[in-house]
């Protein structure tokens, strides 16, 4: 499904990503490692918010390496931001239809945030901006990549800047997405109960791909502290 | 009353009407009024000097509307009009105004409206007002609102101003002077774009004890637009004051804030925000990654942000 090939990102004089290889095909991979690894840096060369300095991206056999991020996503490909971006004026309807491409009944967004936990009666009408939490912003941005259905979905970090409450939350919908999602899932995550659910596991660390298995064979190794002391099973 | 095509379309543009209005409404058309309708409960009278019109409406009057609206269709017209509210006690009610110029000429046409407002003890405003301009003759539209607003103790005023389109030339003043706990809610909306000019200027008076003003004003400056924000809040009592200005910049757009705010009793409070600049990017790159094209995400911004 996604192949990349020798990609490397450059950015203020120094490799953010060196020289990655990679395909996946598996259902739920979970990207992990310290921080200022190049994970993030990686989702968004994937869904070409950045342009990669060498190498190439494979999508379904599709060089998408030149695509723009309006072409990737009509292509299949959804990112969920780390820090949920705010719209004054926009609501969560109109946000979810937007995502869903087509204009969606109250009903069909209630749908939609139910899975994501949230009460939507509470929230169709709110507008997208600083009167909602964090924890509600990751929600909806989450709803969002739901009603969009694509064949890939990459989630950055979605427990980053969420209470205990809303996290342990979040992982019930995780796990429901990982039974129900047709396509595929690529989730950045620094924790256990989310690599947990993971088919497979990539570590980055330096730019480049430290580590890559199946969750049993990297997880027990990412728990032990010395491994990597980023890694935390505490909220 | 039948109207033109030119009318309707206005109509439908300044005050959501496909046809004459239901209830009690002042229709002006090229400096004269056209139709005209009152309810049991709410009489609309010209001025004694004919310059406008007089709106009376009872007190306890409830779910009533009134609208008033003014179509200006013949280039060269400088219509100045005087409307006076008069708001009866504990009254609730909802009034429409707005004004649309259709220009086809080569000469300016200007509509100039004072609308004053007398909001009784207690009663419930809800007031909504539109801006529009059309034509394809090289006159400019221009409209100059002002709107005071006198608010009675217990008494409440929510104005939404609405100007999008075609209006070259704008210098709107709002002034609002309150009572004990009254309360006025300020929501304004204006897009300007070719060579357009908008100076808007509000002014509020914090009088009473426990009153509040809350005034907004959301705007985008296209092309080579250029707008004027100013707005004064002085606290003289016990009161809470909010004044903003959020304005997104595109092309050429220019956008000043002068926000002041003055304090003159120790319980005053007063708060005022500014804030200007382009759409940010991490918004266009959001929508991006939801299928949209980059115009496709300025428009839902911008529409979003006006709506």
């Amino acid at each position: 499904m996604l192949e990349l090939k020798n990609i490397t990102y450059r950015a203020g004089g120094r490799d953010i990503i060196n020289n990655i290889n990679l395909k996946i095909d598996e259902k739920f991979v979970a990207f992990t490692g310290p921080n200022g690894g190049g994970k993030s840096t990686l989702a968004k060369l994937i869904s070409g918010i950045y342009t990669p300095t060498d190498g190439k991206i494979f999508f379904d056999g599709r060089d998408i390496t030149d695509m723009s991020i309006t072409d990737r996503a009509r292509l299949g490909i959804s990112y969920a931001f780390q820090q949920p971006v705010r719209f004054k004026g926009i609501t969560v309807k109109d946000l979810v239809s937007v995502a869903s491409g087509k204009s969606l009944s109250v009903g069909e967004v209630c749908d939609y945030l139910s899975e994501v936990g949230l009460c939507a009666r509470d929230y169709v009408n709110r507008e997208i901006n600083a009167s909602l939490s964090g924890g509600e912003l990751k929600r909806i941005e989450i709803a969002t990549i739901l009603a969009r259905g694509t064949e890939l979905s990459i989630f950055d970090e979605p427990e980053a800047g969420i209470d205990l409450w809303s996290f342990n939350n979040l992982i019930a919908v995780f796990e429901k997405i990982s039974r129900e999602i047709n396509g595929s899932i690529i989730i950045i995550s620094h924790q256990e109960r989310i690599l947990n659910i993971a088919d497979r596991i990539i570590v980055l660390s330096e730019g480049q791909v430290k580590d890559d298995g199946t969750k049993d064979e990297i997880l027990p190794g990412l728990l032990r502290p010395a491994a990597c002391p980023a890694l935390t099973n505490k909220t | 009353m039948e109207l033109d095509n030119i009318q309707k379309h206005m109509l439908e543009q300044i005050a959501g009407l496909h046809e004459v209005p239901q209830g009690a409404y002042n229709l002006r058309s090229n400096g004269e009024s056209i139709g005209r309708s009152v309810t049991e409960n709410i009489d609309i009278v010209t001025r004694s000097d004919n310059m406008g019109i007089e709106i009376y409406i009872k007190p306890n009057t409830k779910n009533e509307s009134v609208h008033i609206p003014v179509i200006l269709s013949q280039s060269g017209l400088e219509d100045v009009v005087y409307n006076d509210f008069h708001i009866g006690e504990n009254a609730d009610v909802v009034i429409v105004a707005g004004c649309g110029i259709h220009n086809g000429g080569s000469k300016n046409s200007q509509h100039n409206g004072i609308h004053t407002f007398y909001v009784g003890k207690g009663a419930r405003v809800k007031y909504i007002e539109k801006h529009y301009g059309i034509g394809d003759g090289d006159g400019k539209n221009i409209m100059n609102p002002q709107t005071i607003i006198n608010i009675d103790d217990d008494g409440y005023m929510e104005m939404d101003s609405l100007q999008i389109k075609g209006v070259d030339s704008t210098y709107r003043i709002t002034k609002g002077v309150l009572g004990a706990r009254a309360t006025l809610i300020v929501s304004e909306k204006i897009l300007t774009h070719g060579s357009q000019s908008a100076t808007t200027d509000f002014d509020a008076q914090l009088n009473g004890a426990d009153c509040s003003a809350h005034i907004v004003s959301r705007s985008v400056a296209r092309d080579n637009s250029k707008q004027l924000f100013i707005s004064n809040i002085e606290g003289n009592s016990r009161c809470s004051g909010h004044t903003e200005c959020d304005a997104i910049l595109m092309d050429n757009g220019t956008v000043s804030a002068e926000p002041k705010i003055t304090a003159n009793c120790l319980d005053a409070s007063l708060i005022h925000e500014a804030a200007i600049g382009k759409i940010a990017g991490e918004q266009l790159i959001k929508l991006m990654t939801l299928g949209l094209n980059e115009k496709e995400a300025e428009d839902r911004i911008i529409n979003g942000f006006l709506q």
